[in-house]
């Protein structure tokens, strides 16, 4: 491993609808790492992401990914970028008109001139890797949501990508799928050397497998170290968030007025 | 003068829409070349857009031909031309009604069609997932679509045509006794190519502005299930007033 920084987001500042997301917010993931970004819910972290792959462009500050800074690169380089990457979505984003091996061929297909038997080599090997190489010819929809985040995964990783970014990865998988995608995570790190980004809110998923650990809160990154420093943080706001509390720094109420004086004025009027 | 306001703001807000739709196309476009070297794209969207059509369209035609039929011998009965009824039918359907009614139907079943998948790929994010694959997806989705629903609509238009004929022919000749040599030889005598040419120009204007509505709804539309829905009333309501006002400029145009 190298202390190369394949995605470096400095002083990042974005806002949607006049509403602030991002206020300077920095991080970076280094080559061959697992890099966990956490935080409570609406903190921004799939918009995060979205800046990272070149879906939205930061107001202020840079993002960096594999030492190109996205803002300057035209659709075809943001394109050329892309295919060095991979990406799991949370709702896995299979192609509906598409059947599992084609869903994971598609980016052969597309950016290959490999033989039809080498595509199929290749693609039911993926799919062995994620348990999956029998339910090749089933369609998305006859798939549950943990069998599909394992196709997307398979989708994702076909390509050999050098950086992986997940998306709330571990969401609605049973505890058998859970420990899948945890081991094949730490597989493709550690037998390919990928980079990988995870964004989530699981912590202890993320402690059993993250080099460096980011929390965000607030539009901006909070905390960052080892899990096990994230672990033993007296910061409030990282204590809260790395043990539930509903009570802290982050409130759990969105802003209303107080319950009972509410539920009287309607009463009363 | 707030109706001077409201006025002005309506138009500006249809010309900035038009932009939208321009600029859209034209990054369609450039996609184009790419998807006719792989034809069986397109061709799947023909098949969508157009074979699945079939039964809605032959069934309309049917039926309208049939209503010509009677409505025309009605009248031309009142002037003993009866064995005009062939030449009427024909230059109606081929002219205005083959055209008009066949885009209003594909607006209606393959228009709608179109708008839901495209806008449906976008709300589960497919759309995303293929740009995240360096896929761009109005070379993918968008493009094959739009060229499967323009080659679609003058076939659908010509099928409209044919079936309506039939059914012109069934009710004139059989049911009301006109003759059966002079239904034809009115037609082949009155019926010019200019006529055909018309009816074809109007199912290609037609069919790109359908097509075009369709998919630029989808795939602007809102990533939920309400806007999927919305898109989809869109795409019907201007496909249907922008059909029938195209319909009136070209008719005009060719007179």
């Amino acid at each position: 491993m190298t202390d190369q920084a394949i995605v470096d987001v400095r002083d990042v500042h974005y806002s949607v609808g006049g509403r602030e997301i991002f206020s300077g917010l920095s991080l970076q993931a280094m080559k061959g790492q697992i890099t966990a970004v956490m935080g409570p819910s609406g903190t921004g972290k799939t918009t995060l992401l979205r800046l990272i792959t070149a879906q939205s462009y930061a107001e202020r500050g840079e993002v960096k990914v594999f030492g190109e800074s996205l803002e300057v690169l035209s659709s075809r380089q943001v394109f050329a970028l892309r295919k060095r990457m991979g990406m799991l979505f949370q709702d896995s984003a299979l192609l509906s008109d598409m059947n599992v091996f084609e869903n994971v061929a598609f980016p052969l297909r597309e950016h290959t001139d490999m033989t039809d038997p080498l595509i199929r080599n290749l693609v039911l090997t993926k799919l062995n890797a994620v348990g999956l190489r029998g339910a090749a010819e089933l369609m998305p929809e006859e798939l549950s949501g943990g069998m599909a985040r394992r196709v997307a995964l398979a989708r994702a990783v076909v390509m050999d990508p050098e950086l992986l970014i997940y998306d709330e990865p571990f969401v609605g998988l049973d505890p058998i799928a859970l420990g899948v995608i945890l081991r094949l995570i730490q597989q493709l790190n550690q037998a390919l050397g990928i980079t990988s980004i995870i964004v989530s809110h699981d912590v202890n998923e993320l402690a059993s497998i993250a080099h460096r650990s980011y929390l965000m809160a607030a539009g901006t990154i909070v905390a960052s170290g080892t899990p096990a420093e994230l672990a033993n943080s007296q910061l409030p706001i990282v204590h809260q968030f790395m043990s539930g509390d509903p009570d802290g720094p982050s409130p759990f109420h969105y802003p209303a007025p107080e319950l009972t004086a509410q539920l009287l004025s309607e009463v009363c009027s | 003068m707030s109706a001077q306001v409201a006025a002005d703001g309506l138009v500006l807000r249809s010309l900035a829409r038009i932009g939208r739709i321009a600029i859209f196309f034209a990054q369609m476009l450039v996609q184009c070349g790419q998807v006719l070297a792989r034809p069986m794209l397109v061709t799947n969207q023909i098949f969508n857009a157009g074979a699945r059509s079939l039964v809605i369209i032959m069934l309309s035609g049917l039926f309208t031909g049939m209503v010509l039929a009677l409505l025309g011998f009605n009248v031309l009965q009142r002037f003993g031309s009866q064995d005009a009824l062939g030449f009427a039918t024909a230059l109606t359907l081929l002219k205005e009604l083959g055209p008009v009614l066949t885009a209003l139907l594909f607006a209606g079943r393959a228009g709608t069609a179109l708008t839901s998948e495209i806008g449906l790929m976008r709300a589960t994010d497919q759309l995303t997932a293929m740009q995240m694959m360096a896929v761009d997806p109005l070379r993918y989705v968008v493009a094959p679509r739009f060229l499967g629903g323009l080659i679609s609509m003058p076939l659908l238009t010509a099928v409209f045509d044919t079936v309506g004929l039939f059914g012109a022919h069934t009710i004139g000749v059989r049911v009301m006794g006109v003759d059966n040599g002079s239904f034809w030889s009115e037609m082949q005598s009155s019926v010019s190519l200019h006529d055909v040419h018309e009816g074809i120009t109007k199912s290609l204007v037609f069919g790109f502005i359908c097509s075009l509505i369709a998919v630029y709804e989808g795939y602007h539309s809102e990533p939920t299930a309400e806007g999927v829905g919305l898109a989809t009333t869109r795409t019907v309501v201007a496909s249907s007033v922008l059909i029938l006002l195209l319909d009136y400029m070209l008719t005009a145009a060719f007179i």
